[in-house]
């Protein structure tokens, strides 16, 4: 018998790359917001820009359950991380599902735009992020470092 | 087999008694219930696998365990668009 503990009692007490990834994502949602609002309004009128922007808080809000949920379980075991991802897949769906049914009767609500909203924005903010994660994978050397004089300052 | 007459007869009673309306309605829901299950099933194996995967190579590499996880987090989103992909089809073929 190997004396190597199972990979899966392993953790992880490092740094969250999810959540540095998840940050970045909802950084670069807020900057795209006004020109979705403004391209919504413009196709569907003012119901299609409140659709839009209710749209976009559901996207970053799974963005960040997704992170927390990861970034919280890989401290305590890998087992755990991959129980509460799978089963976060499903919660999570959920949670996008049950969030979509409670308004869909609102006088407010343009599913047209609250669908594609969705698809475009959870699509285009991964694209976004993935540009900048494949670089700094790429080319390490670009990635930005702290030098040990600003780190002892 | 008595039962499965009873229901095999009010299943033909009621069909008889749709209108076309009533049979697109009800092509229309199943439609859009598939649409949503069959999306679900897809990402919820993708999903496992590339966990099963990213855990596989943690443990051979474990000083590379940020690089796996940020590649997997990534993996897992761009996977989880197909379901939201079917959602979306599933609300717009049911209410909208």
């Amino acid at each position: 018998m190997s004396s190597n503990p199972s990979v899966l009692a392993m953790r992880d007490t490092g740094p969250s790359p999810e959540a540095q990834i998840t940050r970045d994502i909802v950084k670069r949602g807020i900057i795209a917001a006004p020109a979705l609002f403004v391209v919504s309004w413009l196709v569907w009128g003012s119901d299609g820009a409140w659709s839009s922007a209710y749209g976009l808080g559901l996207v970053l809000c799974n963005f960040m359950i997704a992170a927390g949920l990861v970034a919280t379980t890989a401290r305590i075991s890998y087992a755990l991380m991959m129980a509460a991802t799978l089963f976060g897949y499903i919660l999570r769906l959920g949670i996008v599902a049950l969030a979509v049914m409670l308004v869909r009767n609102q006088p407010w609500v343009d599913l047209l735009a609250l669908g594609l909203t969705l698809v475009v924005s959870h699509l285009g903010l991964l694209f976004w992020e993935m540009r900048y994660v494949s670089a700094t994978l790429a080319f390490p050397g670009l990635k930005p470092v702290i030098s040990t004089e600003e780190a002892n300052v | 087999m008595e039962a499965l007459a009873t229901i095999a007869r009010i299943a033909a009673e009621a069909g008889d008694a749709a209108t076309p309306a009533d049979l697109k309605n009800t092509a229309a829901a199943a439609s859009a219930g598939y649409a949503y299950g069959l999306a679900a099933i897809g990402p919820g194996i993708g999903i496992g696998i590339i966990f099963g995967k990213a855990i596989e190579s943690m443990a051979r590499q474990p000083e590379a365990a940020g690089m796996v996880r940020t590649t997997m987090f990534l993996g897992v989103a761009f996977t989880e668009a197909l379901a939201l992909i079917g959602f979306v089809a599933f609300i717009l073929l049911k209410f909208a």
